[in-house]
């Protein structure tokens, strides 16, 4: 007796609990296997790039916000070092410092989020999540006491920063540096050497460096899989020169090195701060108004400005036609394009396997799409 | 329990009537019915107590406060939903086939309140006692798998059906530990009635057979879809599973269903390993109302813990791991069985230390052999180096 078997194909989003926003799959399974996978993204097109055109430069600030929602300082950042690029303004020092500790917190929030997220496609109900959410407020409320806004920021500015941080502000910041290590060694505690964690995510969705480099991966997962590659060492920007760091690379190249390497990265992160907040000197946020005017008009010409966002590559293309709003902008997403591959890495994996990638590649939908 | 209803009822009836016909079948008929309405009613409260503990404990767990609007500790919030999801709009999907799509959750729902009737609440509290109980809460326990895959079947999704397959593989592959694991306590009893094995725990088996005890704990976790083993609804990944397709009280007949077999799994381990109602001073119901609440807390600690299994890493966990787990208990337990046959009181003793010597450290070497790999060898390799360092293996090698 022969028993007829067909794959079956399931339509995974773009309402599904955890598809990280709204992103829709088309996965063909046989049994529980998966034999393909074709990712369709659009649904939160906001038109961001084009809407640049009709604001001035310092407007777009908030544009970048919306992005990556979830670590708008790096977006802010990015912007703003393609806008000085553009149009050669000097920044202060103190500026360029607070920028990198808005940054450097940002990354911090941002991974902590990737992580907690990951863990909750495992199927842990909340609390990896909570604990890291816990830590996230923290840092929600040092950026609250930064520039007013908790997830939208728009705190940065070409030349530096908009406001100088008030003194409460270094007062949660040095408790934050002395809690945060804690935070992490129990969040550690809780999943790192944690049987089924390790079980569910060592050797799944493998990727080789060659596969990460061709496909222009960057950002923890092209870490994960072996290549030393980080734009604050490589192409350093801000004064990311001044400061000593690692680069924490893995060589496993799967999901468990990747939520490992997020979480050497953040004491990393933490290690920047501190040395940035003994390197800052009392002085002046940005430019002044004579220096640097309200309404920037870049000469004619364009610019390409990439940093090391939280999640990779995050680069800011501008072209300026000598008006006061650039006549292009492009974003090079690093969450589109570290999702390429996801059809390489999920082939031949298992139904439970392709949220936990999803989480492992740490993908925000406002940045896909824009 | 029954003949004291049964008294009570024949006593009030002869005050009122005398002589009337088919009097014994009345009776028995409205203890029976009484008997019914207690337990029912009293499982039904313990749902709705459970799931307002396991939020509150969640919310606990979780470093958040948990519901605590509704009445006092917010004790009431679980009796609001369920006055809600009654209340709610049924709907049935077009293509659903509808008589199975309804009779689906009474197939849950029913066989787990039928599991109370064989269970002791107190040393002579009982519904029934069959001789074959332990066979009987086995076979009940089994009929879950059927209502799953009809409602996967006659809701017509394909996450329904996909949970519907899991849950039937698991079902499949957990039942015979969970068997298996109880062979042990028959042995030592020899009675199949979950009574007699009340009545014999003079120490609770868990102490004699904690191999079985896990393989049971384990297993029991499986049937009833709790974390590690919640693959039939895994939210992240099937949203609601077999369910995604319900709503209204249908929906709320499954919540109610899976509730009721989280309550009943830790009442059948609570009187087959921790000694049921056995206890000092205190009545029978309370010991194993302590005893069921414990097994609960303990259920829901691991729901606030751990991260779910792969379906094939549960089926591993079930045939390379417990399956040989309950051999060993069995080979065991009946060599010790035949040694000491003398029913005096050392007997238990003698056959719990040879549990603990020669069985339970197969639990800890079938566990270590399942086990992944070793994290601490892991972290060495993946050492992080400063960038500009030589990483002879890629740079030289690969590009």
């Amino acid at each position: 007796m022969s028993i007829k078997s067909e794959p079956i194909t399931i339509n995974l989003g773009p309402q599904h609990p955890s598809t990280h926003g709204v992103f829709r799959m088309r996965v063909t399974f046989d049994g529980e296997t998966i034999i393909d996978v074709e990712p369709i993204f659009g649904y939160l097109h906001r038109g961001s790039e084009k809407l640049a055109e009709e604001r001035t430069y310092t407007q777009v600030v908030t544009l970048t916000d919306r992005m990556d929602y979830v670590s708008s300082m790096l977006n802010n950042q990015g912007y703003i070092l393609a806008v000085e690029k553009l149009t050669n303004i000097q920044p202060e020092p103190r500026g360029v410092w607070l920028r990198m500790i808005a940054s450097e917190l940002q990354r911090i929030a941002s991974h902590l989020v990737a992580i907690g997220f990951l863990i909750q496609d495992l199927g842990a109900w909340g609390t990896p999540l909570t604990y890291s959410m816990r830590e996230r407020e923290k840092i929600l409320q040092m950026f609250e006491m930064l520039c007013g806004a908790r997830i939208t920021n728009s705190y940065m500015r070409p030349g530096g920063v908009f406001m100088d941080a008030p003194q409460q502000f270094w007062d949660s910041l040095s408790s934050f540096i002395d809690e945060f290590p804690a935070a992490v060694d129990e969040l550690e505690r809780l999943l790192t050497s944690n049987e089924i964690i390790f079980s569910r995510t060592k050797g799944v969705a493998i990727l080789t460096p060659e596969q990460a480099i061709n496909a222009s991966i960057t950002g923890p997962i092209l870490r994960s899989t072996g290549v030393p590659w980080d734009l604050r060492k490589n192409d350093p920007y801000d004064y990311y020169e001044k400061v000593d760091f690692d680069i924490p690379v893995h060589d496993a190249g799967d999901n468990y090195s990747r939520y490992l390497l997020r979480v050497q990265e953040m004491r990393e992160s933490l290690k920047i701060v501190k040395q940035c907040v003994d390197f800052i000197e009392p002085g002046p946020v940005r430019p002044h108004h004579d220096q640097v005017p309200f309404l920037i008009r870049p000469p004619k010409g364009d610019c390409y400005v990439a940093i090391e966002g939280s999640k990779g590559e995050l680069g800011f293309y501008l072209v300026s036609d000598g008006s006061i709003s650039p006549y292009r902008w492009h974003v090079r997403s690093s969450s589109l394009i570290n999702l390429t591959l996801l059809r390489e890495m999920l082939v031949g994996t298992l139904f439970g396997d392709l949220f936990v990638t999803f989480g492992g590649i740490d993908i925000n939908m406002g940045e896909v799409d824009r | 329990m029954f003949e004291f209803i049964y008294n009570i009822l024949d006593f009030l009836f002869d005050l009122v009537i005398k002589d009337i016909k088919f009097e014994s079948y009345i009776l028995t008929g409205l203890t029976g019915i009484i008997i019914a309405f207690a337990v029912i009613n009293g499982v039904l409260g313990g749902v709705l107590a459970l799931i307002w503990g396991e939020r509150r404990l969640l919310g606990r767990f979780q470093q958040r406060t948990g519901p605590n609007r509704w009445g006092p500790q917010g004790i009431l919030t679980s009796t609001a939903d369920a006055v809600k999801v009654m209340f709610k709009e049924d709907i049935v999907p077009e293509e659903a086939d509808r008589y199975i799509f309804n009779v689906a959750p009474l197939l849950l729902v029913i066989p787990v309140f039928i599991i109370f009737s064989v269970i002791p609440f107190g040393i002579s509290l009982y519904a029934v006692d069959i001789n074959v109980s332990a066979l009987f809460i086995l076979a009940i326990t089994s009929i879950s798998g059927l209502s799953i895959i009809c409602a996967a079947w006659a809701s017509a999704n394909r996450i329904a059906i996909f949970s519907a397959l899991r849950s039937v593989a698991m079902l499949i592959s957990y039942e015979i530990p969970v068997g298996l694991s109880l062979v042990g306590i028959l042995l030592i009893c020899e009675s199949m009635s979950v009574m007699d094995i009340v009545i014999y725990q003079k120490i609770p088996f868990i102490l004699i057979q904690p191999v079985a005890a896990i393989v049971f704990f384990l297993g029991s976790l499986a049937e009833i879809n709790r974390t590690p083993f919640d693959l039939t609804e895994a939210e992240s990944e099937l949203a609601a599973g077999y369910q995604n397709d319900y709503s209204g009280m249908k929906w709320g007949l499954f919540y109610l269903g899976e509730f009721a077999a989280a309550i009943a799994a830790a009442t059948v381990f609570s009187t087959l390993f921790l000694g049921g109602p056995n206890g000092p001073v205190l009545p029978g119901i309370f010991w194993l109302t302590i005893k069921v609440v414990g097994v609960l807390f303990f259920i829901i600690w691991i729901r606030a813990s751990w991260p779910r299994f792969r379906i094939d890493q549960v089926l591993n966990l079930a045939w390379k791991g417990l399956f040989e787990l309950t051999l060993v208990n069995i080979i065991v337990t009946s060599i010790s069985v035949i040694i000491w046959t003398d029913a005096d009181s050392n007997r238990l003793i003698f056959i719990g230390l040879a549990n603990w010597i020669f069985a339970f450290p197969f639990v800890l070497l079938i566990f270590k052999m399942l086990k992944t790999s070793n994290y601490k060898n892991e972290n060495k390799k993946s050492i992080s180096y400063p960038i500009g360092s030589d990483n002879p293996k890629f740079i030289k090698e690969k590009i």
